[in-house]
């Protein structure tokens, strides 16, 4: 069945979007993640424009992380006071990034910026990921092993300390406010929630239990995703409400089969399944860069 | 002499009068609805003479069918630092998002280039003004037909109009799915030896309707309340979804 999306202004098989939706659904129930780093790039690959490809998933993410912000504030995960020092930062971040994107556009590299950063923060993240989970497995298999529990580290000596309860913590603002603006940059360009940027950061750098992470997260990626795609569509128009509502009902679906497949595999095995497929879409996007195209030639909208 | 000029101009121009085209078109708008998959537009007609078909000269119909002319951006990789990143840019002031060309016979057989020049028949000559930052730009101007000729927006249907006995003529010429809106321009040329004696133009209009065109003129019109509206349903989904799997599990 062929749907016309009115703002993309193609036609495009429905099955194919709900099957897309449910492929990613799948992932984001299995791993937490928002799946916008993989929606985007599909998007692009069956034909949808590159600015509405990055406008709608930016929509799409809002819904998968509300649906799952839910079930954490249920079992109390959430440290609203961070998650709205975040929230600044992030503001900001998407605010710049959108100012950032449509100049890119003018100039006509806007194809070119979200592939090098999608290889760039894909290869990072999922190289780190990876060494990580089989580190852990390793770990797994020496029971005498025990996790160093980590000391203090620069962040803490920074200014304008404030008293994180839920997280348990008593840190300077400046850290969560710049990881808040990377993300929100991130978001606006990538057309991703940031969460996979946003998790480790908060881990590692902010040193955040590992319980109230992924809720938090999600606190402040749907107000930086929903801030952007309000910017994306007033100042874009390139928000396709149709395409989203696709996407979405596939997403849900498939969330619902993913997070019960997860539940029966081990959190390493899970980790380095969710790293090989980060590495294999940065490595499809590599290439595509490093390989010469079979068409040179591209064509955009011009100006009046 | 007044009478030799005469004499000249109708030895000049001897079938202006003689031949004329008489046109029907299977729709006289193309509506874009939510499942719209594209269209076929059926162009028929006659020529009507007074005098006998004249037996000398080949008689010869082109078909066009023009959407709105928009700007368009050429531009072409090049590799730097090791990737292929744009690099060199052509700016087209105005390409038809879709254009299709139908003849009855070869296009050198029913259209002398001087023509083409004149009617701007062909898509190179549809094609207007290129502002030339390249030395180049031909290359640039193949590549936007190569590229939309793949897409199906243009199209070179060389001998698709059937002709029968000089003078009943039809062709149907298929309007793909990424239709842009607006009127879509339709050009029917009758030539004898690639000489135009006759232009024929009428419009086809081609609106989204229903829904789709409630969304988009929201999303353009009063884009905040679209974005408030595409939240919304975000959201709404996002609990709806919650909800179910809360239901599943208790």
């Amino acid at each position: 069945m062929q749907v016309y999306l009115p703002i993309a202004e193609i036609s495009v098989n429905a099955f194919l979007l709900l099957g897309i939706g449910g492929l990613v659904g799948i992932l984001s129930g299995m791993f937490g993640v928002g799946g916008g780093f993989l929606i985007t790039p599909l998007l692009f690959f069956i034909g949808i424009p590159p600015a509405v490809a990055v406008a709608t998933s930016t929509n799409q993410v809002v819904a998968s992380s509300f649906s799952a912000l839910l079930a954490h504030l249920k079992r109390k995960t959430v440290d609203m006071k961070m998650g709205t020092v975040l929230l600044v930062g992030g503001l900001a971040g998407s605010a710049l990034g959108v100012l950032l994107f449509n100049f890119l556009r003018s100039l006509g590299q806007v194809d070119l910026l979200v592939q090098l950063c999608y290889v760039l923060f894909l290869g990072v993240i999922g190289a780190l990921m990876f060494v990580e989970s089989l580190n852990a497995i390793r770990r797994a298999n020496r029971p005498g092993a025990r996790v160093v529990r980590r000391k203090h580290n620069w962040v803490h000596n920074l200014p304008f300390k404030m008293k994180f309860r839920v997280s348990g913590l008593y840190i300077s603002v400046v850290p969560p406010l710049l990881v808040g603006v990377l993300v929100g940059v991130l978001a606006a360009i990538m057309g991703v929630g940031g969460g996979f940027i946003m998790v480790p950061a908060m881990i590692y750098l902010l040193g955040m239990p590992t319980k109230v992470v992924i809720g938090t997260s999600l606190f402040q990626i749907i107000f930086v995703a929903g801030f952007t795609t309000v910017l994306h569509a007033t100042t874009n128009h390139t928000v396709d409400v149709v395409l989203a509502l696709l996407l979405l009902i596939g997403g849900v679906i498939g969330a619902q089969f993913g997070t019960r497949w997860g539940v029966r595999m081990k959190a390493e095995q899970l980790r380095i399944l969710l790293a090989t497929l980060v590495l294999g879409v940065c490595i499809k996007l590599a290439i595509d860069l490093l390989i010469q195209p079979t068409e040179l030639y591209s064509l955009t909208a011009g100006a009046l | 002499m007044i009478r030799l000029v005469i004499f000249m101009i109708l030895l000049a121009f001897p079938a202006l009068a003689e031949e004329e085209i008489v046109l029907g078109l299977s729709h006289d708008q193309v509506a874009i609805t939510a499942t719209f998959e594209g269209s076929d537009i059926l162009v028929f007609g006659a020529v009507r003479r007074e005098t006998p078909i004249p037996d000398k000269s080949e008689l010869g119909v082109i078909v066009t069918i023009a959407g709105p002319d928009m700007p368009v951006d050429i531009w072409r990789k090049d590799r730097r630092a090791g990737i292929w990143i744009n690099t060199d840019e052509v700016e087209v002031d105005a390409a038809p998002s879709f254009y299709a060309v139908a003849t009855s016979a070869p296009m050198r057989d029913v259209l002398h280039h001087v023509e083409d020049l004149q009617y701007r028949i062909t898509a190179p000559r549809k094609i207007r003004a290129i502002g030339g930052q390249v030395s180049d730009s031909v290359a640039f101007m193949n590549a936007l037909i190569r590229i939309r000729t793949d897409e199906g927006l243009y199209q070179r249907l060389e001998g698709a109009v059937d002709l029968e006995q000089d003078t009943l003529f039809r062709t149907a010429i298929t309007l793909p799915a990424n239709l842009t809106e607006g009127i879509y321009e339709t050009r029917i040329f009758l030539t004898r030896n690639g000489r135009v004696i006759d232009e024929y133009i009428t419009e086809i209009p081609v609106r989204k309707v229903g829904l789709e065109r409630w969304l988009y003129n929201l999303a353009h019109n009063q884009s905040l309340i679209y974005a408030l509206m595409s939240l919304a349903i975000a959201i709404g989904a996002g609990w709806g979804a919650s909800a179910i799997f809360g239901m599943i599990r208790r």
